[in-house]
């Protein structure tokens, strides 16, 4: 009984977030599909919120879209910004800093767009965005779908902080994967470049098995709960004429849930940035610009920072 | 022809793969999402299962006059993931909604050896429903506590891993002492039974909803045996184990 205590205790750690980077940043918190007109209920940065499809409000703040009404639970009147994009439903508990980062692909006519899921994980945001840059566990966590052994070898890849998005970008990453995609039917090397275009949210391009000259996406928008719990909210979207949208969702669940123990396992939970603190090797080349660009931004929120 | 109605995440519909698995059976799956798109609720759905719940498996070579033999199945699987259309016909066939009515229809149907559901020992099998109505509990705890933290149900997590943490502590004792006795199964006998693998899934998952499995090893050394019966499979959130160290 006192470990339960104990252990709901610090899942409930009051953590408001005092992090201005990440107050003024747009954050998803469900997809559009699975909101409907009756209030819904969710957390973000450690604060209550409700939201649903606003037939029935009042929409006449001057922010964002107005499908959806969003505001903290403790102040209801006070709609909070909103914008719809990517399937989901973003909000934003300051005044947005900036526009949310641009994903041109999502608008492309013959794209097969997914929500896939919306998953629960005991772990900190920027963990699990590195574990989504990481090819080094597909062998041994995703065996038989996005890695096998013996290709066990993170090959040698570039990355790169580019000086107009500041987005973290990794190009020429390779790896042989069993069934790269719901609808592969081989193994094959798939080619990735993943985007780190937010502090919460990466977006990965990946060979398609149906069209040598073109990219699947799958982005993971970080939904921060608080500091140590995450909704993990899956894009989909593929040039796949021939998988049904549920074989897809179902694809990119099991590669959540096997994801899910490792990230929940992973200690501290918080990200440190100090680079001495974990010893990162070549393959984790991503995972090192990652924690030094959160770093020059300045983010304390579901890190421990460097020490000055 | 067998058909499961699965959800790839369930520990519940993991139990029914498990067996087909280690009997060999051959089966489609027709996947039916249980989250966030609630298809188990659906009309269609309903129509097979009123109840709207997981798994449901349906046989159609059952023919209410061979009911008392046992033969292997010699069908193919048809293609899995046939999730479109729903059958909304009348099922023929034999059609079962609860996990625990599946393992005992599949074990006494197609386990040749009888050593999963002995159906001819009254003691074995009534300890056999015991650890079965056991593992609904388990369902009603540690199931639930993974669906809270996982799937945001609205539920009281707290009493639920409280739950789950008297089941727990019953059941690494009941294996401690059968250790002692040179007994590696939640029944007593040679070979593992159905209520293994009723018992295993949620177990398994339980830290999936914040419920460590710590405090109990002789549950621990009992998921390493299950993990190594023949014909064993993992399912997402559960990982393979190697072979037994030789002393």
């Amino acid at each position: 009984m006192l470990r339960v205590q104990i252990a709901s205790t610090m899942a409930m750690t009051e953590t408001t977030c005092k992090d201005p980077v990440i107050h003024n940043h747009w954050h998803a918190i469900a997809a559009i599909e699975d909101t409907g007109s009756h209030v819904h209920h969710t957390r973000l940065l450690g604060e209550d919120l409700t939201y649903q499809a606003s037939t029935a409000r009042d929409t006449s703040d001057s922010t964002g879209d107005h499908e959806f009404a969003v505001s903290r639970t403790a102040a209801p009147d006070k709609l909070l910004p909103v914008h719809c994009a990517y399937g989901y439903i973003w909000t934003c508990l300051g005044t947005p800093a900036q526009p949310l980062f641009t994903l041109p692909e999502y608008a492309e006519s013959d794209r097969n767009n997914v929500c896939a899921c919306s998953v629960g994980v005991r772990v900190s945001a920027p963990r699990a965005v590195e574990n989504f840059l990481d090819m080094g566990h597909f062998p041994y966590v995703h065996t038989g779908i996005l890695g096998e052994q013996p290709h066990t070898e993170v090959r040698e890849y570039d990355v790169e902080i580019t000086e107009d998005s500041n987005e973290v970008i990794a190009t020429r990453c390779r790896f042989y994967q069993p069934q790269a995609a719901a609808g592969a039917n081989e193994g094959m090397l798939v080619e990735y470049v993943y985007r780190v275009p937010h502090p919460y949210c990466s977006i990965l391009y990946k060979s398609c098995p149906d069209d040598e000259s073109r990219m699947d996406v799958i982005a993971l928008f970080v939904q921060p709960v608080d500091e140590i719990n995450i909704r993990a909210h899956a894009l989909v979207s593929v040039i796949d004429a021939t998988s049904a949208p549920l074989a897809i969702r179902m694809f990119q669940q099991t590669i959540f849930g096997q994801d899910k123990p490792i990230l929940e396992n992973q200690l501290p939970k918080k990200l440190p940035l100090d680079p001495r603190a974990e010893t990162p090797i070549r393959a984790d080349k991503s995972a090192v610009f990652y924690r030094r660009w959160l770093s020059r931004q300045g983010i304390s929120y579901g890190v421990i920072p460097a020490a000055a | 022809m067998i058909t499961l109605y699965d959800y790839e995440l369930s520990g519940n519909c993991y139990k029914i793969r498990l067996l087909l698995s280690m009997l060999e059976i051959e089966y489609s799956k027709h996947t039916v999402e249980f989250y966030p798109a609630a298809d188990h609720k659906s009309e269609w759905f309903k129509a097979i299962n009123p109840l709207g719940t997981l798994p449901v498996l349906v046989d159609r070579s059952h023919e209410p006059q061979n009911a008392g033999q046992r033969r292997p199945l010699q069908q193919k699987t048809e293609k899995p993931h046939n999730e479109q259309t729903a059958d909304l016909n009348p099922i023929d066939g034999l059609t079962l909604k609860d996990s625990a009515a599946i393992l005992v229809y599949l074990a006494t149907r197609y386990d040749k050896t009888a050593s999963w559901y002995p159906s001819s020992d009254p003691a074995k099998i009534a300890q056999i429903t015991e650890w079965l109505a056991f593992a609904d509990g388990i369902t009603a705890s540690a199931s639930q506590a993974r669906l809270a933290e996982g799937f945001f149900y609205n539920v009281d997590a707290d009493a639920c891993r409280a739950r789950a943490h008297q089941l727990f502590r019953i059941l690494d004792e009941h294996l401690w002492f059968a250790e002692h006795r040179k007994q590696r199964w939640l029944v007593a006998g040679d070979l593992p039974t159905i209520a293994d693998l009723a018992c295993f899934p949620y177990i398994i998952l339980s830290e999936e909803g914040s419920i460590s499995r710590q405090d109990y090893p002789a549950i621990r050394r009992w998921t390493d045996r299950v993990k190594r019966i023949p014909g064993f499979i993992v399912m997402p959130g559960v990982f393979p184990i190697g072979p037994e160290l030789s002393s």
